[in-house]
């Protein structure tokens, strides 16, 4: 009979499980590097920020953004154009793409959220779409060529990101401030509020909840942490293309927290080590049958493991991840 | 008349043709998303590989069976009907009691597979596959030069939608449909084979795309990813258009194809962006779709 227990005991055991798993993930990504190359972890980062921004949506709110490459993509577009042609340092550059995050978020956000669940993914995709196009015809994206050669620049005009370290620890640094800052957002009254409106949304109406206030602001703030990987990444990688605002970027955010698991808090770093990993080994070997690996992966996600792989390991370790 | 506006008439009305032509395109895509959507509860996100299978279709049976246009009409429908119902038993008859986003995720990667494996065969350039005989040439109406092959299409795409409408809204098998819409515990309470009816749905739907995809051929060129970009500008149809309206979806594809046609004309950058753009003035004004129904 000990065994039963209070709500708050509950909420401290499973904040504690967090806390651990936490710390676990945060040594290991400390200590990667010496065993691999730092620009393929850099990648996938900035990849697991962009699923935990995106998971943010659909694991807590349950709101499927088909289009959340827009954010990423031109985030990277902003920053690159910032650092190379205004010459901003890259804490500037990266603020710049991470409000261009942001003001697209508040634009699309208020348009998708007039319709619900199937319409949005469709609103969403089409007009991440439109500004694809855009993307293609503005002049300062250089169309096919992107923005090339941005210079990574001195961070607080004092750290060389040049160098491979530095640049690796002001990459995590961003990962684990932003992972913080989601964990904080969603154990927050405010999170709370979301995962009843994912729950049921007409109950959260009548109890008072002015609902498309809630789910505009969880997309700003997603669009805006999807921006700070996308500006990231630009910069890792010091360059913007139209790669990173095509539809298949989209899906391929989807396809991270899928593995995963939706609405779990380490399912999208796991599934975005796991698609980058799996990419950067079959490019190599078979090339063009990438795609058809994705979608072979989402359809076997689907059918069989719809908790993603953390929330399948949560299952049976009966934690909360 | 238009001339005094720089623009001449032969070059209007022949962008307004190739805007009903896309428009006839959109409306039996969207046509086909609406009545799966009705049946399913699937946003199908495979039928823009559908649409390109079905012009594979054609082109395979020209090439490998010699078997020419008016046959693969009727043939490549029917081939990629039977592979929709083979997707239907496999995959998607799980999905039905989950929330819409799984159906919408595994048809996204059923497409994925389906684009990727003929990406890797064909490559992205097109394969060429020439009109039939018959409809070669074109008739002079004065005011523009109409290609045969091109009325064709639009007369044709035209009256398999009025004849889907007639089914749906006006006959007995359409009452079925659409009574096991609303309610489907009832109706198979009533003795009717709901499942197979579901089943069947998809494959009609499915065979719709595939028929788009078959007189697409002989205008653009038959390549993998002629599918990927159009099923977005589909799916943005379908929000403007609303899915509860089967007349609905036709009037909106044919109109959304006419205003692409008329952009092209006076404002050619536009061309690409004009649906999306129409998409957010309908989202402003009347959230729920042109021809929706408020939640």
């Amino acid at each position: 009979m000990q065994r039963v227990a209070t709500p708050m005991a509950k909420e401290s055991v499973r904040a504690r499980s967090e806390m651990i798993a936490f710390v676990v993930m945060a040594v290991i990504l400390a200590i990667l590097p010496l065993f691999a190359y730092p620009v393929f972890l850099m990648k996938a980062l900035c990849f697991a920020l962009f699923a935990c921004a995106f998971n943010l949506l659909i694991g807590y709110v349950g709101l499927l953004s088909f289009g959340h490459a827009l954010f990423f993509g031109w985030a990277g577009y902003v920053s690159a154009h910032a650092a190379k042609v205004w010459g901003l340092p890259p804490e500037l550059a990266i603020l710049a793409g991470t409000l261009t995050g942001a003001v697209l978020g508040a634009v699309v956000g208020s348009l998708a959220i007039r319709r619900q669940g199937i319409y949005f993914a469709m609103i969403t995709l089409a007009l991440a779409q439109m500004m694809f196009f855009f993307a293609v015809q503005a002049p300062f994206t250089h169309g096919e060529d992107g923005i090339q050669a941005v210079p990574r620049g001195k961070l607080f005009g004092l750290i060389d990101l040049a160098d491979q370290t530095n640049m690796y620890i002001t990459v995590l640094v961003i990962f684990l401030g932003c992972f913080l800052l989601i964990y904080r957002i969603v154990n927050s009254p405010f999170g709370e509020v979301l995962k009843a409106i994912r729950e049921n949304e007409p109950r959260a109406i009548s109890l008072g909840y002015k609902t498309d206030r809630y789910k505009l602001l969880a997309f700003v703030l997603s669009a805006m942490f999807a921006g700070v990987a996308g500006a990231t990444k630009a910069l890792v990688f010091q360059l913007a293309s139209l790669t990173d605002v095509d539809w298949p970027m989209s899906g391929e955010v989807i396809l991270m927290t899928l593995v995963g698991g939706l609405g779990t808090l380490f399912g999208p770093v796991a599934g975005a080590f796991f698609v980058v990993s799996l990419e950067n080994y079959l490019t190599t070997r078979i090339g063009q049958w990438v795609f058809v690996v994705q979608g072979t992966i989402f359809v076997f996600c689907v059918l069989v493991l719809r908790r993603g792989i953390i929330g399948e390991a949560a299952r049976i370790a009966r934690i909360k991840l | 008349m238009f001339e005094m506006l720089g623009i001449s008439s032969q070059a209007l009305f022949g962008q307004l043709l190739i805007g009903l032509i896309n428009g006839s395109f959109y409306a039996l895509l969207s046509l086909g998303l609406a009545v799966i959507f009705g049946m399913l509860n699937i946003i199908n996100f495979t039928h823009g590989a559908q649409y390109m299978l079905g012009a594979f279709a054609a082109y395979f049976l020209l090439e490998y069976a010699g078997l020419g246009y008016w046959w693969a009409l009727i043939l490549a429908p029917l081939l990629v009907g039977i592979t929709g119902v083979i997707i239907e038993r496999l995959f998607l008859q799980w999905l039905y009691k989950l929330d819409h986003l799984y159906g919408l995720l595994l048809t996204f990667g059923l497409a994925l597979i389906i684009e990727g494996t003929f990406r890797n065969y064909f490559g992205s350039s097109g394969l060429p596959y020439s009109m039939p005989a018959e409809l070669v040439g074109g008739q002079n109406l004065g005011f523009m030069f109409l290609p045969n092959y091109r009325g064709w299409v639009v007369v044709f795409s035209l009256a398999v939608c009025l004849a889907t409408w007639f089914v749906i809204e006006r006959t007995k098998l359409g009452a079925y449909l659409r009574a096991a819409t609303e309610n489907p515990t009832l109706v198979r309470a009533f003795g009717i084979n709901v499942p197979r009816m579901i089943t069947l749905t998809y494959g009609f739907g499915v065979a719709l795309a595939a028929l788009a995809g078959v007189m697409a051929a002989p205008i653009y060129n038959v390549s993998p990813q002629m599918g990927s970009n159009l099923i977005i500008v589909v799916f943005a149809v379908v929000v403007i258009g609303g899915m509860g309206s089967i007349m609905g979806a036709i009037v909106t594809g044919f109109g959304l194809g006419l205003i692409e046609g008329l952009t092209k004309v006076f404002f050619p950058e536009a061309s690409n962006t004009v649906i999306f753009i129409v998409m957010a003035i309908v989202l402003l004004i009347r959230p729920a779709g042109l021809f929706g129904r408020t939640a």
